[in-house]
């Protein structure tokens, strides 16, 4: 009976012991990822949103989206629409926080309001698109629980758990590159109810300033509407230089007027 | 509008572009495009007033032109506006912008016609009060004429941002013709509305607002001295109209909190004059329940109370009232969404429903449905009871060049 006891003690150990180092390990890959990506300080780059239904029909989007590096917090943003062309200048800032609700205005350039908005709403869809709020917001470590799965080659797959109730998914399956500086290859969503959602693909990879690989093209496919969402990425510009007053309310009219 | 100060703003612009042009680093960006909208109002009900009309087919055209540069820190932005209706007093132009404007670091300035939105209410905007209302455009009071104006913005990081605003010049409300609806039963002609101040339009106006957030909490305070947009009307024993444009000094808040999926709101203003002390505000709430469907739908109720210490002679009438509405918006492809509501007055019968619906086709087109419905208007309520019988149905199709 001791032995017995001794033996389940040991084997609950090696249990905890090998989900501890999952876990371990998997934040570790996210942290890497993370810090493979700090010190590019600013970038501009423009964005084709193309949106296909099920039967194949097309409708495009044009954006503009300007990121901030920020290190002690989340990341700020600011997205201005470009075409249709009914909504051209309709705008958005996001300052992402590490832990707790971001906060967002959006710019409505008819009426040139700045209407404060819920950063509830993380599952819901992107102007139509296949992405999800939370899937476009600056991607912070502290977001999710890590959970390391398995190595292939190159590559390193770990499962990402929502720290956020609010989230629509229950798990991500994010594959990472290790010999290109942790790069996202490929995400898998699965839904509330654990079923999979999406796929996101990354391609056409491109290696800027020497140190930021950049997708140029990234695939999101539903798999349970049979919907698509393609963005194309042009003109990355790492070179802008921009600062906090470039992501005020005031940097949001200009942008959008 | 002034034909010497459009020449003034063209003189401005001009010259800026030149500038612009002589120098090789600043590569000039321009931007085209064109608006042309076809517009059908149809009121049901058989007027209340001689000479007014039930079918409104209507055109409108809006051009826009932006030419930036040193990377998008100056500017120069058009907006132009022209619609042809059946009221001929709604057959109006106007320069809804043309302005220049230079960003640097932590300051912003603006010369030129411009328009300014501040607020954070949908039922009433109190607040809001640099331009004038474009009162024969819209039932809503939402479309605002172009305002002159200087405007310097500073942002400090600490302290939020102040706004500065020295405006030159005041332009007057339009009212409806004999054959438009939506009017009184005499007939205003904005000519006929007089100045308290001896300047008249040309009175140096001024105004303040300070805007910042703290964590969920966005807050602006705001003051302007001049002369107001909403002409003092006052009604003789026989119902004749006198009106005339105060100088005012009016101090506004409008105060948000977001909390999760709510949105606390409030405005209020309190404007003095000789003739007239008074007290608003509105407050109230929106809700979203987001992605009801996990396919994108957005259901927003939205309920708002609404005071003016005015009472009767509250221009829009919501003196004592409550707003109940619900925002829809599917965010499939073509950005359908639906806005439905209704104003109530708290001491009479008076209700106005509304409806307004709006959605893409194809890459260039969109489409909208509005309809308003004055319902059991009360003969006490002396503003809405000229419009008892106005209740309309709109339709328009624009095209986007």
């Amino acid at each position: 009976m001791k032995k017995l006891i001794i033996a389940g003690i040991a084997l609950l150990s090696i249990t905890s012991l090998t989900a501890q180092n999952a876990e371990e390990r998997g934040l570790q890959i996210a942290k890497a990822a993370d810090k493979a990506d700090q010190g590019f300080n600013s970038s501009i780059v423009n964005l084709k949103m193309t949106l296909k239904n099920k039967n194949g029909q097309t409708s495009e989007r044009l954006l503009v989206t300007r990121t901030l590096e920020q290190t002690t917090d989340g990341d700020k943003s600011l997205i201005v629409f470009n075409s249709p062309k009914d909504v051209k200048g309709t705008s958005t800032l996001t300052f992402t926080h590490k832990v707790g609700s971001d906060d967002q205005w959006l710019f409505l350039p008819s009426i040139k309001r700045v209407k404060r908005i819920s950063s509830n709403n993380k599952s819901g869809p992107f102007v139509g698109s296949e992405f999800a709020y939370e899937d476009l917001s600056s991607q912070e470590i502290e977001k999710y629980s890590y959970k390391f799965l398995e190595e292939k080659g190159n590559l390193l797959i770990v499962e990402q758990d929502p720290v956020d109730p609010k989230s629509g998914y229950t798990r991500r399956i994010v594959t990472y590159n290790k010999d290109k500086k942790y790069r996202i290859e490929k995400v898998e969503f699965y839904d509330r109810k654990n079923a999979l959602l999406k796929t996101l693909k990354y391609s056409e990879y491109k290696l800027y300033k020497g140190k930021f690989w950049r997708a140029l093209s990234m695939n999101m496919v539903n798999h349970q509407s049979n919907k698509e969402t393609l963005l194309k990425f042009s003109d990355y510009n790492f070179k802008a230089d921009l600062s906090d007053e470039d992501f005020t309310q005031v940097a949001l009219k200009r942008a959008g007027q | 509008m002034n034909i010497k100060f459009i020449y003034y703003i063209v003189l401005l612009c001009s010259t800026t572009i030149m500038y612009g042009q002589n120098d090789d680093s600043k590569k000039i960006q321009h931007e085209f495009e064109l608006e042309l909208e076809g517009e059908y109002r149809y009121f049901y009900d058989a007027p209340l007033f001689k000479g007014q009309e039930d079918h409104f087919p209507s055109l409108a055209i809006r051009p826009e032109y932006k030419a930036t540069w040193n990377k998008g820190y100056e500017s120069i932005n058009f907006k132009g506006f022209l619609r042809l209706d059946v009221d001929d007093k709604r057959t109006h132009w106007d320069i809804r912008e043309l302005y220049y404007q230079k960003a640097k670091n932590n300051w912003e300035l603006n010369l030129g016609i411009k328009k300014v939105y501040w607020g954070v209410t949908e039922s009433n905007h109190l607040v809001d009060i640099i331009n004038q209302t474009d009162a024969v455009e819209t039932f809503d009071g939402e479309e605002k004429l172009g305002q002159p104006m200087a405007q310097f913005t500073w942002i400090t990081e600490n302290y939020g941002t102040f706004d500065f605003f020295y405006l030159p010049y005041h332009r007057k409300r339009t009212f409806a013709s004999e054959k438009g609806r939506l009017r009184f039963q005499s007939i205003i002609d904005k000519e006929a509305i007089k100045y308290e101040s001896d300047a008249e339009e040309w009175r140096q106006d001024i105004a303040l607002r300070w805007k910042h957030y703290f964590d969920i909490v966005d807050i602006g305070l705001s003051h302007f001295y001049g002369t107001g947009r909403e002409p003092f009307f006052s009604f003789d024993a026989t119902g004749n109209i006198n009106a005339f444009y105060p100088i005012i000094n009016q101090t506004g808040i409008d105060l948000q909190v977001t909390h999760d999926a709510f949105l606390w709101k409030l405005e209020s203003i309190y404007r003095s004059a000789d003739i007239q002390d008074f007290f608003a505000l509105v407050a109230g709430l929106e809700y979203t329940f987001s992605n009801i469907d996990t396919n994108g739908l957005d259901i927003g109720i939205l309920g708002e109370y609404l005071y003016d210490e005015r009472d009767e002679l509250t221009l829009n009438s919501l003196q004592n009232d409550v707003f109940l509405g619900s925002r829809i918006a599917f965010n499939d492809t073509k950005d359908t969404s639906i806005l439905i509501g209704g104003i109530t007055d708290l001491e009479s019968s008076s209700t106005i429903f509304s409806l307004e619906a709006s959605r893409r086709f194809g890459t260039s087109w969109t489409a909208e449905i509005e309809a308003r419905i004055f319902n059991e208007i009360a003969i006490e309520d002396r503003v809405l009871s000229n419009f008892k019988e106005d209740s309309f149905f709109r339709f328009s199709i624009s095209k986007y060049f």
